[in-house]
């Protein structure tokens, strides 16, 4: 998440000063995020530096001014909403390595193991949909960031699914594979991270 | 206090010596009224065996299954017909709704063949389609409704009367994920008006909407997730990465 350009979206509407810009970005973005006075404080502080955004006036309490975004900040929006995010996965996910370390340790109940990590990520999804169910059904930006961690966190479940079906129909194949070969990212991870 | 629904030790064993198949293995669940209750698991792992036989649609093979306190083995065919008309819903997949019937008969059916006369069936049959948004559907037929709206007609009439079980078998179905999640709505809303609910589902988005989830596997329950904390804990920032 990008604060500084989410708050240079909440100056595209006007002139804000930096508390109102804190409870607008939480309620925009259902307080799944949550985000303190000093952080809005000091984005607004380097947003200035860099030009993107001025006040009023330049004296007095940091609560007192009012920020206005440039047309230095318009342009630099405009550009980081059309630059693609990093979807690059880190070369280690922990989750993956601990599963593929548990294959190596003798006395591992891989599969209670992969069930273990399942109920937690459900029970991380039931407290996101439980957000969601508790506000308005026609509140959107809640939804969207709900959304975004419950598809997220599905995806690991839909991951740890498909290792047990691939750790039951193979299971020797995958201990005797990993003996021979240190922990290392895979080949797909490294050509897609180039 | 008396659980909705209560299985204990239940087993069911489909066919015989070589293609003998232990579809449900010494379960145990209890479910309350006001709880829905998610049953995860892969495809043969009996997630539908346990709700057809929690529904009594179909006998165990060993173990008890007892509904509102009555264990279902002990009543008599008709009074367990009776029954599942009366105290249990089903939500189907593919909605099951009566192709020659108006949605609001297909909601009145149910207390039509209890017996309920005609009237006092369809007032309440429509206060279900109006909880459920469905009661300007009521004369359409249900190939004229959308897969959303028949989903919603289906549910109306898995909880039309006095119903305290509901039991969902993959209810959103070929629904996209946005109609899946409000159908996922209703069936929780349903719960919460003291009805005991069972979803079976193999999607953890959907799952996620239930009070507990109980993981089936080759038949066995292995793990259920324990009350999660409220949404506010997710506020903390403690959790994120």
């Amino acid at each position: 998440m990008s604060v500084p350009h989410a708050l240079l979206a909440l100056l595209t509407e006007g002139p804000k000063y930096g508390l109102r810009l804190q409870n607008e970005f939480q309620s925009r973005t259902g307080e799944v995020w949550p985000l303190n006075v000093g952080q809005v404080y000091t984005t607004l502080q380097r947003l200035e530096r860099d030009g993107f955004v001025e006040t009023d006036d330049g004296e007095g309490a940091r609560s007192r001014k009012r920020y206005r975004i440039t047309a230095t900040g318009h342009r630099e929006l405009a550009d980081w909403l059309r630059t693609p995010p990093d979807l690059v996965p880190p070369p280690r996910d922990e989750l993956v390595i601990k599963v593929l370390v548990a294959l190596q340790v003798p006395g591992t109940d891989i599969h209670e193991l992969l069930q273990v990590h399942r109920r937690h990520v459900i029970e991380l999804m039931q407290r996101y949909t439980k957000v969601k169910a508790a506000a308005a059904e026609d509140d959107v930006p809640l939804a969207l960031v709900a959304d975004a961690e419950l598809f997220r966190l599905e995806a690991i479940i839909r991951w740890l699914d498909a290792a047990e079906v691939r750790l039951r129909t193979q299971p020797a194949a995958a201990g005797a594979r990993l003996a021979d070969e240190p922990v290392q990212p895979t080949r797909a991870t490294e050509e897609v991270s180039r | 206090m008396t659980s909705a629904l209560e299985l204990r030790h239940v087993s069911k064993v489909y066919g015989s010596g070589p293609t003998e198949v232990h579809a449900l293995q010494d379960v145990d669940l209890s479910v309350e009224r006001g709880e829905l209750v998610a049953v995860m698991g892969p495809s043969g792992s009996g997630k539908s065996t346990l709700l057809t036989i929690a529904g009594s649609l179909e006998g165990a093979t060993s173990g008890q299954v007892f509904v509102d306190g009555l264990d279902i083995a002990t009543v008599s065919r008709s009074d367990r017909a009776r029954m599942r008309r009366r105290s249990i819903g089903y939500v189907f997949q593919d909605f099951n709704l009566l192709p020659g019937l108006t949605a609001l008969e297909n909601v009145t059916l149910p207390l039509e063949l209890d017996g309920v006369p005609s009237k006092p069936a369809r007032a309440t049959a429509l206060e279900a389609m109006e909880e459920l948004d469905v009661a300007g559907l009521a004369d359409r037929y249900p190939d004229e409704l959308s897969g959303g709206e028949r989903q919603r007609v289906a549910i109306a009439r898995a909880i039309v009367g006095e119903r305290g079980l509901l039991l969902a078998d993959e209810p959103t179905g070929a629904l996209d994920s946005v109609n899946g999640e409000a159908v996922m709505r209703l069936l929780r809303a349903a719960t919460q008006r003291d009805v005991a609910g069972v979803v079976v589902t193999h999607e953890a988005p959907l799952a996620s909407w239930a009070d507990r989830v109980v993981f089936l596997r080759d038949g066995h329950v292995v793990d259920q997730t324990v009350a999660p904390p409220g949404p506010e804990s997710l506020l903390a920032g403690g959790d994120r990465r």
